[in-house]
């Protein structure tokens, strides 16, 4: 039952490696869950769970396997045993293998999809999620022993009740792709140069050992400045509406920018669909908030390393014709590729982040400026992959492979 | 050798100390790390008191705390022993000390003086998160065997006892999975109101009735305010109660006035996001605003 389990987790997306199921099996033969299902619950939860983002995951998987089993705590030591341990072979019926084998995968997909559609109602609250019907499917399927009521109103919170509350909801990240990936794939964006500021912190060894031998040995210690990066970054970033259906990848990308403390210098901006006479400071890109785009280009040397991010795709008037803003009252005198072409003019070093998978590209509704600006910028698909090749194309000045 | 504690240690180990409240689930991940021998990791927003537990841990099993602060320059080297090569050659010049003991000059550090010490202490490793992406991975072999080399001298310290590890982060870095394999891992929640009078009680005993209330009620409403960067947090309640207690704020005033915000509040843009939400300025000021709210995420 309990292997079962385990691949319930799996199932739900918790991570779960097998040495973290050794140790949880070493905790309950110790006796460490207390007897009690919510025992069990924090000893599960602190064991195999190691991020808060998997939390909400972790409480679905618990409440979908251990759903059936309503318990007053403090289970009778016998049951607790038996619950403990595999179930002998001959108490599982005929029909309950029947039962299990009828649920595939697909199905247990469609019926997962339903119980989490179930559950949103219940988060805003119902609480049938815990109420007496024994007919949650994952509950029966399987070796566990299904159907099992132990009677009496659980005056404590039990832990299935716990795991149902999904308190942890917020923190769920759904993430493919980590905030430590991306930071990993931009630490490769570093040049080293000495410093011409800084503390002399380092140990110079060719210039102690020469300074030693000119006092005939006596020591003298001679320091320099740490090699340091000298990456300087802009990243400008699209607020469009378009972009909130990426907004969390977005946020990860900009978290680990944001953390990546290795650069020299990190400036931050964002606009609106297409990049026209100004820069916003804010993702709400306020219109009494920003920075000329012809200041940004006069005043940052061409070293700077420009990432953008963006989907890319708007109205093709947007990107090609004078007055194309879509803002409300602005107007722009030039078009906004003509902007971009003068960005990347001025920043050589660029490449462009696509957070629409690359798949799409040639056949989304902005497939026309995608192709456009793909033609001005090295664009990638915002992924591990993606950012590692952007940022290759930002450590050289690449021609941009027209198509 | 580190000596494997028995399964019945589990109900009765860490209970909390009377100056630290501690939750049920908290207390059995304690519990539970003491009993697996694992090193338990703490994250949670700052402010819940993730370095106090450490503390009250000590203090409930009456064991020593050694602390180690890490910083965005700490090497995984420093915890365990540093060797002071340049005083050696110093003293090899002026013909101070015994240059012939490697001893003199290896110097443990903080994870070190926890391996050696003859009783068995609790070991913080605080902010983990603040050192370099790969510092966890140089910890791994310590935190699993409690023991390292020092090949100047040829020696391996081990550990006597092996210590209580907390480690805690803010979650500034993710950190490698590798790492966190080994860990038992648990999130403090930011405390529900009851929670939160209780950790109160403990901090200000006597504190009046009323004042508390509203105090509370303003509290949380300021963490409900959206797109507030830094959230008040648990010490900064506390401290917020004691300016209130000082200033002598008549309770009635605090909600309307909300004295000494910036006790709550540290940042000038979120003093600020809260002017504009009380005075109901965020809407229909910027037409650009409509469709973008859901991005207010990109701050961070």
């Amino acid at each position: 039952m309990f292997t079962k389990f385990f691949y319930t987790l799996k199932n739900f997306g918790v991570p779960v490696s097998m040495n973290e199921w050794q140790t949880l099996l070493e905790a309950l033969e110790g006796g460490m869950a207390g007897s009690s299902l919510t025992g069990f619950y924090h000893l599960c939860r602190a064991l195999l769970v190691k991020t808060e983002a998997h939390y909400d995951r972790f409480d679905m998987a618990f409440a979908a396997f251990f759903g059936d089993i309503e318990t007053p705590e403090g289970l009778p030591d016998k049951i607790w045993e038996w619950l403990n341990k595999e179930l002998p072979e001959l108490e599982i019926t005929e029909e309950m293998k029947r039962n299990h084998r009828q649920l595939d995968w697909d199905e247990l997909k469609r019926m997962l999809e339903e119980r989490l559609a179930e559950q949103s109602e219940e988060h805003h609250g119902g609480n049938r999620w815990i109420g007496t019907g024994g007919t949650s499917p994952f509950g029966h399927s399987g070796y566990h022993p299904g159907g099992i009521r132990i009677g009496g109103e659980s005056r404590n919170l039990s832990a299935v009740k716990v795991a149902g509350m999904r308190r942890f909801q917020e923190f769920r990240t759904d993430e493919t792709l980590g905030v430590r990936q991306f930071q990993i794939a931009l630490r490769k964006l570093r040049q080293f140069t000495s410093r011409l500021e800084g503390a002399k912190t380092e140990l110079d060894l060719d210039a102690t050992v020469d300074k030693t031998c000119d006092n005939a040995g006596r020591l003298e210690l001679v320091w320099e400045r740490p090699r340091d990066n000298a990456i300087k970054v802009i990243l400008l970033m699209d607020a469009g509406g378009s972009m909130v259906t990426y907004s969390r990848l977005c946020n990860q990308l900009f978290t680990a920018v944001h953390r990546a403390n290795h650069f020299k210098d990190l400036q931050i901006f964002y606009f609106h669909n297409c990049i026209y006479d100004w820069l916003y400071h804010s993702h709400a890109c306020e219109q009494s908030d920003y920075t000329d785009t012809e200041y940004i280009l006069r005043t940052y040397s061409s070293d700077y390393r420009v990432i953008i991010v963006g989907d890319a795709s708007m109205a093709p008037y947007e990107l090609m014709r004078a007055g194309g803003i879509i803002d409300w009252g602005l107007h722009n005198d030039r078009p906004g590729i003509e902007w971009l072409r003068r960005l990347r003019q001025h920043f050589e070093y660029s490449a462009w982040l696509n957070p629409i998978p690359r798949d799409y590209w040639d056949w989304t509704d902005g497939a026309f400026t995608i192709r456009k600006i793909a033609e001005i910028f090295p664009m990638e698909p915002l992924t591990v992959d993606g950012l590692e090749k952007a940022v290759i194309a930002l450590r050289s000045k690449q021609a941009v492979a027209g198509k | 050798m580190a000596k494997k504690a028995g399964p019945h240690d589990a109900g009765n180990g860490y209970q909390g100390s009377a100056d630290y409240i501690v939750s049920d689930d908290l207390r059995n991940c304690v519990n539970i790390a003491i009993a697996l021998q694992k090193p338990l990791l703490i994250k949670g927003e700052p402010g819940t008191g993730k370095t106090m537990l450490a503390q009250s841990i000590a203090d409930s099993l009456e064991k020593q705390l050694i602390i180690w602060n890490i910083k965005s320059t700490t090497k995984a080297q420093e915890g365990l022993y540093v060797y002071d090569t340049v005083q050696r050659l110093y003293d090899s010049q002026f013909g101070e000390g015994d240059v012939a003991n490697i001893k003199k000059y290896i110097k443990l550090g903080k994870m070190g003086e926890a391996f050696i010490s003859p009783e068995p202490v609790v070991l913080l490793i605080d902010e983990i998160d603040k050192a370099d992406l790969e510092f966890p991975n140089d910890l791994l072999w310590e935190l699993d065997q409690m023991s390292f080399y020092i090949p100047e001298t040829r020696e391996t310290v081990a550990a006597i006892h092996r210590p209580i590890v907390v480690i805690t982060s803010n979650a500034e870095k993710e950190l490698p999975d590798a790492f966190l394999r080994r860990c038992i891992f648990h999130y403090i929640e930011f405390p529900d109101p009851e929670g939160m009078e209780r950790i109160i009680a403990v901090h200000h005993p006597n504190l009046e009735r009323k004042l508390l209330e509203q105090a509370m009620e303003a509290f949380y409403m300021l963490r409900n305010v959206p797109n507030i960067q830094k959230k008040p947090s648990t010490s900064e309640l506390i401290d917020w109660l004691q300016a209130l207690v000082v200033g002598g704020i008549s309770p009635n005033r605090i909600k309307q006035e909300l004295p000494f915000l910036g006790v709550l509040l540290k940042k000038n843009e979120d003093l600020d996001t809260l002017l504009n939400q009380l005075q109901g300025k965020a809407k229909g000021r910027n037409p650009n605003a409509v469709g973008n709210s859901s991005l207010s995420r990109y701050r961070y």
